[in-house]
């Protein structure tokens, strides 16, 4: 059973309460704390490593689907992977997310490696939300690696959310569309303050005809944290795809962004676009000029710059 | 009231000192609408600012409602009532209209109330009302927001830098409605700084400003005239030196 930090991390990660109905499995200090099955999705514990397969039939509309991670024990070091199958014409919506709570003075780890084979025409969101607390001197630390294959006609969002809280990460994401017509769209949010570090790297490979992807990257560095991001797009046929780093950088922050895009045929169409910048005075003032104090605008900007 | 007692803004350069405003003393009493007109360069848009605290006066004294706020913070002044719409307002990543406009009203508003403000700035409220004020709006779109943004504030001192300036002329149209309208209920003071004509027919007096002063001040056909003058055969009035 859960304890009260655990449900409090469990619905800032995932937005689901305790008791959520649907396609669960909470996953706290590495052990499977909750489970249930709904109609056409299975999610099922692997049974040569450490992590479960969610298994999604074709054509069901699942919208809740919640697949959390808890981890409360310091100096914990948790490493899983999970694996999904997303059957041909299946809609599905699924609330991954990490969230440490660290009280003591060892480093506490999770590293999720989730691999994705989404069927024919099928179409996914797939939230992930990081998230670390606790007063502790031990760091918390999260890798996800995210490693997604698209079918023709299958659209993948991945919306991938990262504020305050985790001292280190490094993430990967990788996407191969190979079928023809196949979509990708990742949103990344993200917030580093004090000393955390966060790496982020993507690779995207567009081998199928009229195929697209879209970069979607907005972050805030604080204080003394620093921030590297290498989106990296291949377009290997007709296809298209567009990636867009924004940064806002603060204090004494460092930031850096190396977008790539590499063309392997002539219907290849690749943008980038990346910015890194302080806030803008004239933002600033703007709001000032509704009535609010200089912290409370430059709140508000961020609170909108990550929504 | 509002009541400007010999400000002077003054900024030094490689040239020396350049003064901005030169003593101006001015009263506008309550619920009244004031168009600030004049040639560039004549201190209209720093008189503005400095009027909401954007620019800090060299000296004198802004009295609001009998309160000295010449020391206040623009937060402050803008706590009291005060509102500026900007001549080119900035755009925001990720901020909606609506968020914009429940800053400026200082809480949630319905969709209705947010949806009223654009429509009085000529915007159709369902095709923006969740859009981000970003770089995807054209220039009259987020000056029209601007002055949404204002409307909802409901300050009793409204200033607006040049609304119609980026702003199509049937927009422009429904937007000089508006203004009438504010005026009509007497809920504000009402200050525009305009070239047009028909915002200048709409005002109760106009205030002709010229290297950084007063240079004259009236209804509409006393002013008028002037003005069309200065600015096409008497513009000799206009330059420092007195030469053309």
């Amino acid at each position: 059973m859960l304890n009260d930090i655990q449900k409090h991390i469990l619905e800032v990660v995932s937005g689901m309460a305790a008791d959520a109905q649907g396609a669960v499995n909470i996953r706290a200090n590495g052990k499977r704390a909750y489970h249930s099955n709904c109609e056409g999705v299975r999610i099922e514990s692997k049974t040569d490593k450490e992590g479960i397969d969610i298994i999604i039939e074709p054509g069901v509309v699942a919208d809740h689907v919640y697949i959390p991670v808890v981890v409360t024990e310091e100096g914990f070091h948790d490493v899983v992977y999970n694996d999904f199958y997303i059957g041909e014409g299946a809609r599905v919506t699924i609330n991954a997310g990490c969230g440490i709570h660290n009280c003591g003075s060892c480093d506490s780890e999770h590293d999720g490696i989730h691999t994705f084979h989404v069927g024919k025409n099928a179409v996914v969101t797939y939230s992930e939300v990081h998230y670390g607390e606790g007063e502790g001197e031990g760091k918390r630390i999260l890798n996800p690696q995210t490693i997604l294959y698209l079918e023709e006609g299958a659209r993948v969002t991945l919306e991938s959310t990262q504020i305050r809280g985790v001292d280190d990460t490094k993430r990967y994401t990788k996407a191969v569309l190979k079928g023809a017509d196949s979509e990708f769209i990742v949103q990344e949010k993200l917030l580093t303050h004090a000393d955390q570090r966060a790496d982020s790297v993507m690779d995207v490979f567009l081998d199928g005809e009229n195929s697209s992807c879209r970069v979607i990257s907005r972050s805030v560095a604080q204080d003394e944290s620093t921030q590297t991001f290498y989106p990296r797009v291949v377009g290997n046929t007709a296809c298209f795809g567009h990636v867009q780093c924004d940064s806002i950088i603060m204090g004494n922050a460092k930031v850096r962004s190396i977008p790539e895009i590499s063309c392997n045929h002539v219907d290849a169409g690749l943008i980038h676009e990346a910015a890194i910048g302080k806030i803008a005075g004239d933002q600033i003032l703007k709001l000032q000029t509704l009535g609010l104090s200089y912290e409370e605008a430059e709140e508000k900007i961020l609170e909108g710059f990550l929504r | 009231m509002l009541e400007l007692k010999n400000l002077h803004f003054t900024v030094s350069d490689e040239n020396g000192e350049k003064h901005i405003l030169n003593g101006v003393d001015l009263q506008i009493p309550d619920k009244r609408f004031v168009v600030i007109t004049g040639p560039n360069g004549g201190g209209k848009t720093t008189l503005a600012r400095t009027i909401m605290g954007i620019n800090e006066v060299t000296s004198g004294q802004i009295i609001w409602n009998g309160e000295d706020i010449t020391s206040l913070s623009v937060s402050e002044r803008a706590k009291k009532g005060i509102s500026y719409g900007f001549q080119q307002p900035p755009r925001f990543k990720g901020m909606r209209v609506r968020d914009l406009l429940e800053i400026a009203a200082g809480g949630k508003l319905s969709h209705a109330e947010a949806c009223s403000y654009l429509t009085q700035v000529g915007l159709c409220a369902k095709d923006y009302v969740d859009r981000d004020v970003d770089a995807s709006l054209s220039g009259g779109e987020v000056k029209r927001i601007e002055i949404a943004s204002i409307l909802a504030r409901k300050s009793p001192l409204m200033i607006f830098d040049e609304p119609e300036a980026g702003i199509d002329l049937w927009s422009f149209a429904r937007l000089t409605e508006t203004f009438k309208a504010i005026h009509a209920r007497r809920e504000s003071t009402i200050i525009i700084i305009s070239h047009q004509e028909r915002i200048i027919r709409l005002a109760d007096e106009i205030i002709l400003m010229a290297n950084g002063n007063v240079a004259a001040r009236g209804d509409a056909d006393e002013i008028y005239p002037q003005l069309m003058g200065l600015s096409i055969a008497g513009c000799n009035m206009l330059e420092v030196d007195q030469k053309c």
